[in-house]
């Protein structure tokens, strides 16, 4: 759901193949009819952007047959728990939870928490002043709790203010004929796949979803998945072998770097960056971000063996392990926010290294504007992308809106070597790390990452050497002295993933995370990772055939955190510790050996830790985490069905519309949700969209092909598989190409309130209208790879997005927008802006 | 030749185009796309076999005339054999895709391949009738040309009939369907143009003999050919479909007019 | 009147190797087109783009000089028709379209999509070998049909021969190409390179015997959930071809894949074809002799 495997993760999908010989039944909910669905058992068609509505349905249906798995729920999930009385539910509000503040158009998350606690600690409030949302709270830091004990616990979950009963009103109006509505799937078509999840879950069997960028990249992405994780909540699909959720991520190794960010607001292992509210002492930043029980409990040992690890020596208890050389984040410098400063002529220069913005971001136009207003640009790429030669080949220059002269920026382009060319790893889906070799040395100037970060971090240095201003210490003291090697002077990889792996005062490699020290005596680059160098072996290398080890193949690569292949897996055995059920035994307590052992894998749960376990008074960290509760990272040790923390838009799903959207959410007076980041500005223009609206009829979506990759850079720049999706080209039902005239194989012209492109059209009933409300809705379907270089070249989709985000990770809504579609190529010149123009008088778009 | 590339642009990804890739009608086709490749091979090769079956029909002709002891008509004949079997491997050559690499055609003798018999034939019967025609032309080398002639007159008739075998043995429906029939409609082609050509070369009075064969052949193909197409059934269709079609007619038009008007000129010059 | 020429193997003696070649897999095929890509990287064969077909997300059309696997497309209605009213998946549960597993391979909501990786079959009896004057075409000791390119000379026989439309020539270099059944790669044990990328397991390389055993089962398996229409396609001795080196499982007519229903080695003929020449031939000498040696001067 949200995601077509089969097309953009093949490799992967040989597994689903698999498992599907082996009968397991695999459902397609997508809008379209993709690959994957030929692949499935059934493929159910929804409208862009109603996942919740569909997902919330599920959870109902679940209540309505008492179909949630009792036992697990009970002891697991924060079902149980008891809210604060102060809370009010969105259900009861007109779409707004407790909390919301008009003026700064933010919740105060105080009376989301547990019965009697506060969320003074959590993250997630001072987001939402510092403007610094989401990601922060990735640690699910969550609030300080005695014990890691909620307060008040009703084992029957029968009061009216305990998570169960809270989640159970929350969704009780999303019917099958709600669902039916705003999705436009049938009754039977919904009910049969709720009818399948719940016969397909409990002690004997577990279900699993997967999903992609199909559900997050809407104003609703992050909870889309916090639907779906109640389910597998509720159906006790989590932490056991063949349930879970399935994030298939997105480039090779795009976890790895999520795990070791490329972010702006995290450090590696989801530590934040501190706050200027942490106010400049590591106790106080601890205090703040660390709940004391759980996972996170030990978070001064992470950090302080971090820090070791960046200024070594350096770094002494004296100067807080050099905690203040850390920047401080005042803000949201995510991409978009980044670009849209840029724009406002607040960023000077930029490295853009793997990343093609001008194709690959919403609003190319926008993107390309920013640009230019650039002192300095450098491109680190494997081909000349379109970020690269905006400057001399924007559309704008034909449609005479801008000049390449008047363009002042300054483009250094730096050929990057490709992953053949470098060692490293990818860590994948399942955090699995893979050790890469080499196969080869780069082509001429092409050079690694490693290479380039590295050698432009000691010339820096250099310049710097022998500076006494104190704001260069942060750069002068860092531990910068990996070993090179070889004609191209290549840092050594391994070097760095011993860092990372991190080691004790005797210089040994640290076996687990559980060996960090707060004292400084330890060095760790990433507390998950810590342990990935155990025993002074590379354990990502190891390659030991899956035919040579169990189906859990514990041997091949390393997984984080200890090498764990399935998170929480405690929950695969019940609160006593004994297997669900012999067809599901994975890990389980063995009392005779008074420890948990496991088909293969390594419990994740500290591993002598018996079930009746119950922590002391004032227990701290791993030590507060009850025997007999699997989700070691939260305070509680539950699985928060219910989220108090970490969430800026609210602790449960509701059904918000997207931004912009033709269909009336009969839910709530708030259409759309509330927290959405909006940048409502005349190079970022809206649609007001709206019920019936004529102007742009039809609804948009964006999405992938297993031909191209991404921006294209990749891909229409070689020819072998430029020629296997030559084209620019949009999916259209036959109503619609009958509705507007399309003729298949022609061209077609798509416009929004941003921009105009053109398609070619291909009519297929693969692509169906759907009814919603009583009313027929249209999909146009458009594939995002294309751009002005290259083999394969054509406009590129994201001319006609807008910027518009989920305040919790700032990802845009790349799947929903509203459009209209012609016969006939665009405009040229500037008849192209005028076309648009017209398009805008009519439909009301104004900034 | 097999169907060209199938119906209309389909209407929507999904619906294959009306006419199936083998030409039959109706049947489920693939996009609407032919199944087989369309022959590679351009004009050189249809001149070929005219050019071949004229040098091998006069050959015979030429030889039979001599027994006769029709002096004259022999010589032509020979001369018309020799001169039109020089053009041959220069038309067979050009339509390689490498011509440099023709004398891979000698490389094995393979009756699998009518090809490459018929590469062996052409060495053999060139070789001959060539012998012949210098004899024909200088009247020198008499004892190699009495040796020559025979063969030449023999591979004469498997020259002008092996590209029927040629044509047959391919996957083409309407050639491989007429295997039977093909070889007497190449045979009598032979003739007739053979004996046309020589008639025309040699003067009235002994030309009798060409005359003759050239109406009975004339006859003969347009026979041979009504009956291949009654058998081919479906698969002629493509000789009625485009280029194939004005060919076929263009060349039934020119045998018949050819006929009369030399059985009207046979019949003006036979004394009185 | 066929030659008694020495057949493979035993024309390898001791060299031979037993028979290699694909079950093609069509039912698990997600048209990833892979095979495609990684067919063309082993053996450098050139790009050739068609632009944007409009055939589904075909945009290679078919086999060739420049394309040695080729993955169609085709988009269907499945049997269980809207027609009787009610959604899609109504009238799919009707057919028992849904719900049974395997059974409904390709056939989600009354649209079903077929994908099929196609290529050089390797024919028992190979009509473009025969036919190939030169020798260029030959068999090797897997029992596989390749073109020699030192002694190709485009004379275009094998185009024309071919049942199955395969091999062509190519325009600039006037030789012809197909696929070799990654010779280089079977000579050093390597899996051919598209089996090799396949992520599905759709293209399966192996021993012949062995193949057909598997592939046997596997459309026994289809069938007894319901997939009437799965078959085999080439995997027979005694079809027109006498059987093929990559054979395949189809869901559907082989023609809605651009196959032909019952291909024929058109050397199968060649008796006739011979016999039926020389009768021309003969009928052409006595018509000659009879214009000229009968009848006046
Ligand atoms: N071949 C190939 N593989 C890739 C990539 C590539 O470009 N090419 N990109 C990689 C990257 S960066 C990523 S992030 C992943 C992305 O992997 P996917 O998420 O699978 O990629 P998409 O095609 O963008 O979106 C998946 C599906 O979501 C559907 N969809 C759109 N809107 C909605 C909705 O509101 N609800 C639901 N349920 N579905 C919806 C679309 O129809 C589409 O079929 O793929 C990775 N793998
Ligand atoms: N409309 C629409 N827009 C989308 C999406 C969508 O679904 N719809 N999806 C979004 C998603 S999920 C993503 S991830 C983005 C992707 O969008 P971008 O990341 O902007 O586009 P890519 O083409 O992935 O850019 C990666 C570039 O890195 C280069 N590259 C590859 N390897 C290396 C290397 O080792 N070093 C260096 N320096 N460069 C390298 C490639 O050549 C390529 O040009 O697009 C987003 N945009
Ligand atoms: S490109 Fe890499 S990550 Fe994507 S499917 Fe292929 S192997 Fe997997
Ligand atoms: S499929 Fe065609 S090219 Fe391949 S072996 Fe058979 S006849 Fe030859
Ligand atoms: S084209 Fe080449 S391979 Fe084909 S028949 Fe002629 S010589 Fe043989
Ligand atoms: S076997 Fe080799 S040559 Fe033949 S299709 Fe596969 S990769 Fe190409
Ligand atoms: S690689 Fe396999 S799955 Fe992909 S298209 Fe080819 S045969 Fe189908
Ligand atoms: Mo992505």
């Amino acid at each position: 759901m949200g995601s077509n495997m089969a097309e953009q993760h093949p490799v992967g999908f040989q597994w689903v193949v698999e498992a599907k010989e082996r009968g397991a039944k695999v459902i397609h909910v997508d809008p379209r009819f993709t690959r994957t669905s030929a692949m499935a058992d059934r493929h159910v068609p929804i409208r862009p952007g109603s996942d919740i509505a569909f997902l919330g349905g599920i959870i109902n249906y679940i209540f309505e047959h008492d179909a949630w798995f009792k036992e697990y729920v009970q002891s697991y999930t924060n079902a149980p728990v008891l809210i604060r009385e102060d809370f009010v539910d969105s259900e009861d509000n007109d779409g707004f939870f407790s909390g919301w503040d008009p003026d700064s158009r933010a919740y105060d998350i105080e009376t989301w928490g547990y019965d009697e606690t506060s969320t003074e600690t959590a993250a997630g409030k001072r987001e939402q002043q510092g403007d610094v949302s989401g990601e922060q709270a990735h640690g699910a830091h969550g609030m300080k709790l005695e014990r890691g004990e909620p307060p008040h616990v009703d084992e029957t979950m029968q009061h009216e203010r305990c998570v169960l009963q809270i989640t159970r009103r929350h969704f009780a109006r999303y019917t099958p004929q709600l669902v039916a509505a705003l999705c436009g799937c049938s009754e039977e078509e919904f009910l049969s796949v709720a009818r399948a999840l719940c016969e397909n879950s409990g002690r004997e069997r577990t279900s699993a979803l997967v999903y992609a960028v199909g559900w997050t990249q809407h104003t609703v992405g992050v909870q889309n998945i916090r639907a779906g994780s109640i389910i597998q909540m509720l159906l006790g699909n989590m932490g056991r072998p063949g349930g879970g959720i399935l994030a298939l991520r997105g480039h090779a190794n795009i976890q790895g770097s999520t795990d070791i960010p490329t972010l702006y607001n995290i450090l590696p292992g989801y530590i934040p960056m501190p706050h200027p509210a942490a106010e400049g002492s590591l106790d106080r930043f601890i205090e703040l971000n660390s709940p004391q029980t759980g996972a996170w409990g030990n978070l001064r040992n992470y950090a302080v063996s971090l820090l070791k690890a960046w200024w070594g020596d350096a770094a002494t208890e004296e100067n807080d392990y050099c905690f203040n050389h850390l920047p401080r984040i005042n803000g949201d410098h995510s991409h978009y926010a980044m670009m849209l400063k840029m724009l406002d002529g607040g960023v000077q220069g930029m490295f853009c290294a793997g990343q093609n913005p001008t194709v690959g971001s919403a609003n190319s136009k926008l993107m390309r504007l920013a640009l230019a207003k650039l002192d300095w640009l450098v491109v680190r790429d494997l081909q000349m992308v379109e970020t690269a030669t905006f400057w001399k080949d924007s559309p704008e220059h034909e449609s005479g809106e801008t000049r390449a002269e008047d363009i002042q920026t300054e483009v250094f382009f730096l050929p990057a070597a490709a992953h053949t060319e470098k060692e490293g790893c990818f860590t994948n889906t399942q955090r699995v790390l893979q050790w890469r070799e080499k196969a080869c040395d780069p082509p001429g100037e092409a050079r690694s990452e490693l290479h380039w970060i590295y050698h432009l971090g000691r010339l820096v240095r250099e310049k710097l050497a022998g500076s006494e201003d104190p704001k260069n210490r942060p750069i002068l003291e860092l531990t910068w002295d990996y070993p090179v090697e070889g004609r191209l002077q290549e840092p050594e990889a391994e070097a760095v993933l011993r860092e990372i792996g991190g080691h004790g005062a005797d210089g040994n490699p640290l076996p687990s995370y559980d060996d960090l020290k707060p004292d400084g005596s330890t060095r760790c680059g990433s507390w998950i990772h810590a342990g990935i160098y155990a025993d002074g072996v590379n354990q990502a290398a190891r390659r030991k055939p899956g035919s040579e080890q169990n189906w859990i193949a514990a041997e091949w690569g390393w997984a984080w955190p200890k090498n764990v292949r399935i998170l929480y897996n405690r929950a695969s055995a019940d609160p006593q510790g004994k297997p669900w059920s012999e067809r599901k035994r994975y890990v389980w307590w063995d009392e005779p050996e008074g420890k948990w052992t496991s088909s293969g894998d390594a419990p994740d749960f500290p591993v002598t830790k018996a079930p009746d376990y119950r922590p002391e008074k004032d227990a701290k960290a791993l030590d507060a985490i009850r025997g007999d509760k699997a989700f070691i990272i939260t305070p509680d040790g539950r699985s928060w069905m219910f989220a108090p923390t970490g969430l800026v838009d609210g602790p449960l799903p509701s059904h918000f519309e997207p931004h912009e959207s033709h269909v009336h959410n009969p839910l709530h007076d708030q259409q759309r949700n509330p927290t959405r980041q909006q940048f409502s500005r005349p190079e970022n223009l809206y649609d007001p969209a709206g019920p019936g609206q004529q102007v742009f009829p039809y609804a948009l979506s964006t999405y992938r092909l297993t031909e191209h990759h991404t921006a294209g850079g990749m891909s229409r720049t070689l020819p072998y598989l430029a020629e296997l999706q030559p084209e620019f080209f949009v999916e259209v039902s036959p109503a619609l190409a009958r509705e507007r005239g399309l003729e298949h194989g022609d061209w077609a012209t798509i416009i929004t309130a941003r921009a105009a492109v053109e398609a070619r059209v291909m009519v297929t009933e693969r692509v169906k209208p759907l009814r919603i409300q009583g009313r027929e809705l249209h999909l146009v379907g458009a594939p995002y790879h294309w751009g002005g270089t290259g083999l394969a070249t054509g406009d590129s989709a994201n001319e006609l997005l807008p910027i518009v985000l989920d305040n919790n990770v700032h990802i845009n809504e790349y799947k929903v927008a509203t459009c209209d579609i012609r016969p006939g190529r665009r405009p040229r010149g500037p008849a192209r802006l005028e076309l648009v123009d017209g398009y805008r008088a009519r439909a009301g778009v104004k900034p | 030749m097999s169907g060209s590339a199938g119906g209309a642009p389909s209407r929507s990804a999904g619906d294959p185009a009306p006419r199936s890739a083998t030409g039959a009608s109706g049947a489920a086709s693939y996009h609407g796309q032919q199944i087989l490749k369309s022959p590679v091979w351009s004009w050189e090769i249809p001149t070929y076999f005219f050019v071949g079956g004229v040098a091998g029909a006069s050959a015979t002709l030429a030889y039979a005339a001599e027994l006769r002891g029709s002096e004259q008509l022999g010589r032509r004949a020979w001369l018309t054999a020799s001169g039109a079997i020089m053009v041959c491997p220069g038309l067979l050559i050009s339509d390689l895709g490498r011509p440099a690499r023709f004398v891979n055609m000698l490389r094995m003798f393979k009756v699998t391949s009518p090809m490459s018999v018929g590469s062996w034939i052409l060495s053999v019967s060139g070789a001959t009738t060539a012998l012949a025609g210098v004899h024909a032309l200088t009247g020198r080398l008499a004892p190699g040309a009495a040796v020559a002639r025979p063969i030449a007159a023999v591979s004469g008739l498997a020259l002008s009939t092996y590209t029927a075998a040629l044509l047959a043995d391919t996957a083409v429906p309407a050639w491989h369907e007429a295997r039977q029939t093909l070889p007497f409609v190449f045979g009598a082609g032979a003739a007739a143009s053979a004996a046309g050509a020589v008639t025309a070369l040699t003067p009235v009075r002994s030309a009798a003999p060409a005359r003759r064969l050239a109406i009975g052949a004339a006859g003969a193909e347009l026979l041979a050919t009504q009956l291949m197409e009654s058998r081919l059934g479906m698969h002629a269709e493509t000789f009625h479909r485009g280029r194939a079609r004005t060919l076929r007619w263009t060349s039934r038009a020119c045998l018949s007019a050819g006929a009369t008007l030399l059985a009207r000129a046979g019949a003006r010059s036979r004394p009185a | 009147m066929k030659l008694a020429v020495e057949q493979w193997p035993a024309s390898y003696g001791s060299e031979a190797k037993s028979r290699r070649g694909f079950f093609t897999d069509t039912s698990v095929c997600i048209g990833c087109k892979a095979c495609e890509v990684a067919c063309k990287e082993w053996n450098h064969v050139p790009a050739a783009p068609h632009g944007f077909t409009g055939k589904s997300y075909d945009n290679s059309l078919a086999l060739g000089a420049d394309r040695w696997r080729h993955v169609a497309f085709i988009e269907q209605r499945v049997a269980a028709d809207v027609q009787d009213g009610g959604s899609l998946v109504q009238s799919a549960a009707r057919a028992q379209a849904i719900d049974g597993g395997v059974a409904t391979y390709q056939e989600g909501d009354g649209v079903r999509w077929l994908m099929s990786s196609d290529v050089c079959k390797h024919c028992t009896d190979a009509a473009c070998l025969e036919v190939c004057p030169t020798g260029s075409l030959f068999r090797t000791e897997f029992g596989t049909v390749v073109v020699q390119e030192d002694i190709c000379n485009g004379c275009g026989y094998c185009v024309s021969a071919c049942p199955f439309g395969v091999i062509d020539r190519r325009e600039d270099d006037g030789r012809a190409w197909k696929c070799t059944l990654c010779y280089d790669r079977l000579k050093d044990d390597q899996t051919p390179a598209c089996a090799q990328a396949c992520p599905t397991q759709s293209i399966q390389y192996g021993e012949l015997d062995e193949l057909r055993e598997r592939a046997q089962r596997r459309v026994q398996k289809l069938r007894d959930a319901g997939q009437d229409k799965a078959r085999l396609y080439l995997s027979d001795d005694s079809d027109g071809v006498g059987g093929a080196g990559a054979f395949f499982l189809l869901l559907d007519e082989p023609e809605v894949y651009g196959l032909p229903p019952d291909p024929v080695d058109t050397t199968r003929s060649l008796d006739s074809i011979w016999r039926s020449t020389a009768a021309g031939a003969l009928a052409l000498g006595l018509g000659i002799a009879a214009a000229v040696l009968g009848g006046r001067r």
